[in-house]
């Protein structure tokens, strides 16, 4: 899966993508954040509070219970501030 | 109905963007508009905006699409800026077309609640020399939210 980082959250993890390879403990993309909280560091601050962020799931807004597949691209970001 | 969407660096010309859009069809009889530019005061030096390219364009597309479906429309135009703003810089114009000037005002306001809300951009304040980001506001998703009921 391509997962992107974008705004704040780009910044708190140190980059704007990475490969995280799909297995089935990754179930949802609560799993995925839950897993990259466990890294600790600038992930743990990034993704310690999901009530702070956003998800979207092969570029559509997702919430944390979307089911991940292999090949997904997952984005996590705060809430939106354009216009 | 055409919908015209361009995320750009560039700056554009209001006038333009109307007379085009006047230009979508004989059954055209309104065109409202609006410019959201980078407020000055506060100290702020400039905004920077961020975007999620793909995920953008697709996310205005479908709520040009939502508007055209609740609205009779001849045509869609939005410019959204990224890239360093200073104040008094346009940020974004969404102009909308339509017979009646009730579908047209309509179309523009849900357009625009729905683009600050779920179009994914994300603004930086620069206030001399610091950056920080903006937080979302709650009156921007109740703003959103009304459109919901009824």
């Amino acid at each position: 899966m391509n997962v992107l980082y974008f705004a704040w959250v780009r910044q708190k993890v140190g980059r704007s993508d990475e490969v995280i390879e799909h297995t089935p403990a990754l179930r949802t993309i609560g799993d995925l954040a839950a897993m990259l909280v466990s890294r600790g560091g600038g992930y743990a601050e990034a993704f310690g509070d999901m009530k702070r962020l956003r998800a979207a799931l092969n570029q559509a807004h997702a919430g944390l219970d979307a089911v991940l597949a292999p090949g997904d691209e997952v984005a996590f970001f705060p809430p939106v501030t354009g216009g | 109905m055409i919908a015209n969407i361009h995320i750009q660096i560039e700056d554009f010309d209001v006038a333009d963007e109307i007379a085009a859009l006047s230009e979508d069809g004989p059954e055209t009889g309104a065109v409202a508009s609006f410019v959201g530019m980078v407020r000055g005061g506060d100290d702020l030096t400039a905004l920077t905006l961020e975007h999620y390219p793909g995920m953008t364009e697709r996310e205005i597309a479908r709520i040009a699409e939502e508007a055209g479906g609740r609205w009779a429309l001849s045509g869609i135009t939005i410019i959204h800026r990224i890239g360093r703003l200073e104040p008094g810089e346009r940020i974004v114009l969404v102009a909308v077309a339509a017979s009646h000037r009730g579908a047209a005002f309509a179309a523009c306001e849900f357009l625009m609640d729905y683009l600050k809300t779920r179009a994914p951009f994300w603004k930086q304040e620069e206030r001399g020399g610091a950056a920080q980001w903006v937080e979302a506001k709650a009156s921007d998703d109740a703003a959103a939210e009304r459109w919901r009921k009824g």
